[in-house]
């Protein structure tokens, strides 16, 4: 009989093997199927590689599209920390996205001073994604409604809404009728690094892992929302207000979601389009996981992860794999993590039954 | 012993490039999933036909379900900076993307399908769709008893709201009494979310179905409330053989063909391609045997006469759905006001978000 049995504490060694087994798993798992398509997987592999790591636009790449990634789960380190599960990173990140052409668009459209736009186009991008998140915190908070749902629930809402938008009254009216706005003004747009792709927007990732490092592991906050992850009755009886902390977290998850719907409107995307987001919130929430809520591996976690993703593409490219194997690479990936989740808070104990029992 | 390995490695990548260098390489940005059935399918097929055309002067790669804007624009740069000497971009929302990219690789030739800009090495491709749509109105005006059709379509964009007006003037032509009833689905590509709009036209007393979406889900549920239907893309009887009765279906093998060839003779030159049924890119497909003889007969000829430039389904006069005219009688709409058009004729119950 397999019984389950709380552990008292989980070694870091024990928490990193866990997130490199899972991916080493998804690899072996999805190399199996390669296989049975009649691709070596080694080849393949190979690739996959190469590319992302291996190439100077493949890495630039990677990291243009790591940054909204990447914020979005450095956001999620703290509700995630105390156990509030926000699922909404994905529409926290549009709606920072809208934030941000509102601001470029509507409000400071003839702003030529390209230091403020920037930094004005990112306030908004940062208060509409945390108002996105208020709402969930505030309900989760104070009616103590499920937070899982409620998240899920309002990214289909943002997408709606940017989707109202680009088909409606935001339309760019000389695009020939297509869903989309116009192009962000010339200060709105990011410089590069060289001939690259990268924007300055990379500038922001370390120290938004700063931040969060900082928030979590050395500001005294960062111990209430541990002690509250740990058990919320013994944060209220240590006199913590774990619904204002909760609200908190929320806030700043979706502020960081929302920074980087601003940076990718104004460093890669420069226009809202109809269908733009590729799931980088959700994409976001494995990364957050893989990186076990640490700051400094969130960062690393986020540019490997994305990495993987973009790869991935070489495989369909060079290999002609359907789509589909890299949905299965990345749902291994979530269920090992899950599984992991629960090996490094349990042991699995194989219970023999005792002599004088009877079957 | 490291570096025997890399040189190795260099070594055969050199020879590979020099075995496959002489290939034309030609790879196809794709918004869905192949097995689609529909819209992507149309320009596999397009490009299993160069396959066949060119043989080993030519080597072809896809990449599909694509999302549009800066995602695809990542993916597109990846193949032009791996050596693919032609680029098919197939959905109109990759092409900001492709021209970046363009201007980022000029000696790559770049085609993106469905939208209007162009530059010295990114031709703008599209075929006129609303040609077979007319035809395929008219079977539609034959066939309803109820004078209901129903039309589960896309997105409210200019080329989907093209292909309706020119089914409802179909229509109109041979039963001025029905309407055409439009559903949004706000998807190109999601069977459950299409079969759901065209049961809610089917409710509503709809009793021939039609689409501007990528997959036969339409097709089957018409078949189920024992309607007719008409497809899109390609031929989709196969899905719905008591119900289908025609599509008007792309044949991309047409243009790419063209493409290519041009490409190998050192003749290509960026254009901007809007081909109609005279040049083969746009049909309407096999009618089956569900169409009355003298429809079929109507149909094949109305379609020798818009081949031939003898009619145009746009002529005047041309009414909007609040009684404006649109296009006066005797004139025919021109190519800017079809390209942009954002109003439903007279005979179309729906409305476009604004």
């Amino acid at each position: 009989m397999l019984r389950l049995e709380r552990r008292e504490s989980t070694s870091k060694t024990f928490q990193i093997a866990i997130s490199v087994l899972t991916v080493v798993l998804a690899l072996v798992v999805v190399g199996i199927l390669l296989y049975f398509f009649g691709v070596n997987p080694i080849e393949a592999y190979k690739e996959m590689f190469l590319w992302p790591f291996g190439n100077v636009y493949g890495f630039s790449d990677t990291l243009v599209k790591s940054i909204p990634i990447t914020l979005a789960a450095l956001g999620l380190i703290f509700p995630f920390q105390m156990r509030v599960w926000n699922i909404g990173a994905e529409g926290q990140f549009l709606m920072g996205a809208f934030g941000a052409s509102l601001a470029a668009l509507y409000i400071f459209p003839g702003l030529e001073n390209r230091i403020l736009m920037v930094l004005l186009v990112s306030m908004f991008g940062i208060i509409f994604g945390s108002l996105w998140a208020a709402i969930p915190g505030l309900m989760k908070a104070y009616l103590r409604a499920d937070e899982i749902v409620s998240t899920i629930m309002l990214n289909y809402v943002a997408l709606l809404w940017i989707d109202y938008l680009v088909y409606g009254p935001w339309k760019d009216p000389q695009g020939y009728n297509f869903p989309m706005t116009k192009f962000f003004p010339d200060a709105a747009w990011l410089p590069y690094f060289g001939q690259t792709q990268i924007h300055a927007g990379i500038i922001i990732l370390p120290l938004a892992a700063f931040f969060a490092y900082y928030l979590t592991r050395l500001s005294p906050w960062g111990l209430k929302i541990k002690v509250i992850g740990d058990n919320e009755k013994t944060a209220w009886y240590a006199g913590i207000n774990v619904n204002r902390e909760l609200f908190v977290a929320m806030l700043l998850s979706g502020a960081l979601a929302g920074l980087g719907g601003a940076l990718h409107m104004m460093g890669a995307q420069h226009r809202l389009q109809h269908g733009f987001s590729a799931g980088y919130g959700y994409t976001a929430i494995i990364v957050a996981w893989l990186g076990k809520l640490n700051p400094w591996a969130v960062l690393i976690v986020g540019i490997l992860f994305t990495g993987l993703l973009v790869g991935n593409e070489q495989l369909q490219i060079f290999f002609g794999i359907p789509i589909s194997l890299i949905f299965v690479f990345q749902g291994v990936v979530l269920l090992g993590l899950l599984a992991g989740e629960i090996l490094s808070r349990y042991r699995i104990k194989f219970a023999r039954k005792g002599v004088g029992e009877n079957a | 012993m490291k570096h025997r390995g890399f040189i190795l490695l260099m070594v055969s990548l050199l020879l590979v490039a020099v075995v496959f260098g002489a290939k034309l390489k030609v790879a196809f940005v794709y918004v869905g999933p192949v097995g689609d059935a529909g819209w992507t399918y149309a320009h596999d097929m397009g490009r299993r036909h160069i396959e066949e055309v060119f043989g080993d002067q030519i080597e072809t790669k896809f990449i599909e379900s694509v999302p549009e804007g800066a995602e695809s624009e990542r993916v597109i740069r990846s193949l032009a900076a791996q050596g693919y000497d032609v680029i098919f971009t197939t959905s109109f929302g990759y092409m900001d993307a492709t021209l970046n990219v363009a201007k980022q690789f000029p000696k790559t030739k770049f085609l993106h399908c469905s939208g209007y800009k162009t530059y010295t090495n990114m031709s703008a491709y599209f075929g006129r769709m609303y040609e077979p749509r007319y035809l395929s109105g008219l079977i539609a005006g034959v066939m309803t008893k109820s004078n209901k059709i129903g039309y589960v379509a896309a997105h409210p964009i200019p080329e989907v709201i093209r292909g309706i007006n020119a089914f409802a003037l179909g229509v109109k032509a041979v039963n001025p009494e029905a309407k055409v009833y439009v559903v949004w689905s706000n998807t190109w590509y999601d069977p459950a979310t299409e079969k759901e709009a065209a049961i809610s036209l089917l409710n509503a007393g709809c009793d021939v179905i039609t689409q501007h979406q990528d997959s036969p889900a339409p097709q089957q549920a018409a078949q189920e409330y024992g309607a007719y239907s008409i497809g899109y893309n390609s031929d989709m009887s196969v899905f719905a053989p008591k119900a289908y009765l025609t599509a008007p279906v792309w044949n991309w093998g047409v243009y790419y063909e063209k493409v290519i060839r041009e490409v190998l003779n050192g003749t290509w030159k960026s254009e901007n391609f809007w081909g109609g049924m005279d040049t083969g890119v746009v049909d309407l497909g096999p009618m089956t045997d569900l169409v009355p003889a003298g429809t079929q007969n109507l149909v094949n000829a109305v379609k020798q006469a818009i081949i031939a430039k003898k009619f145009h389904p746009f002529t005047g006069p041309i009414y909007d759905q609040e009684g404006k005219l649109r296009i006066p009688a005797g004139e025919v709409a021109s190519d800017e006001m079809l390209l942009s058009m954002d109003w439903f004729v007279d005979n179309v119950v729906g409305t476009i978000p604004k």
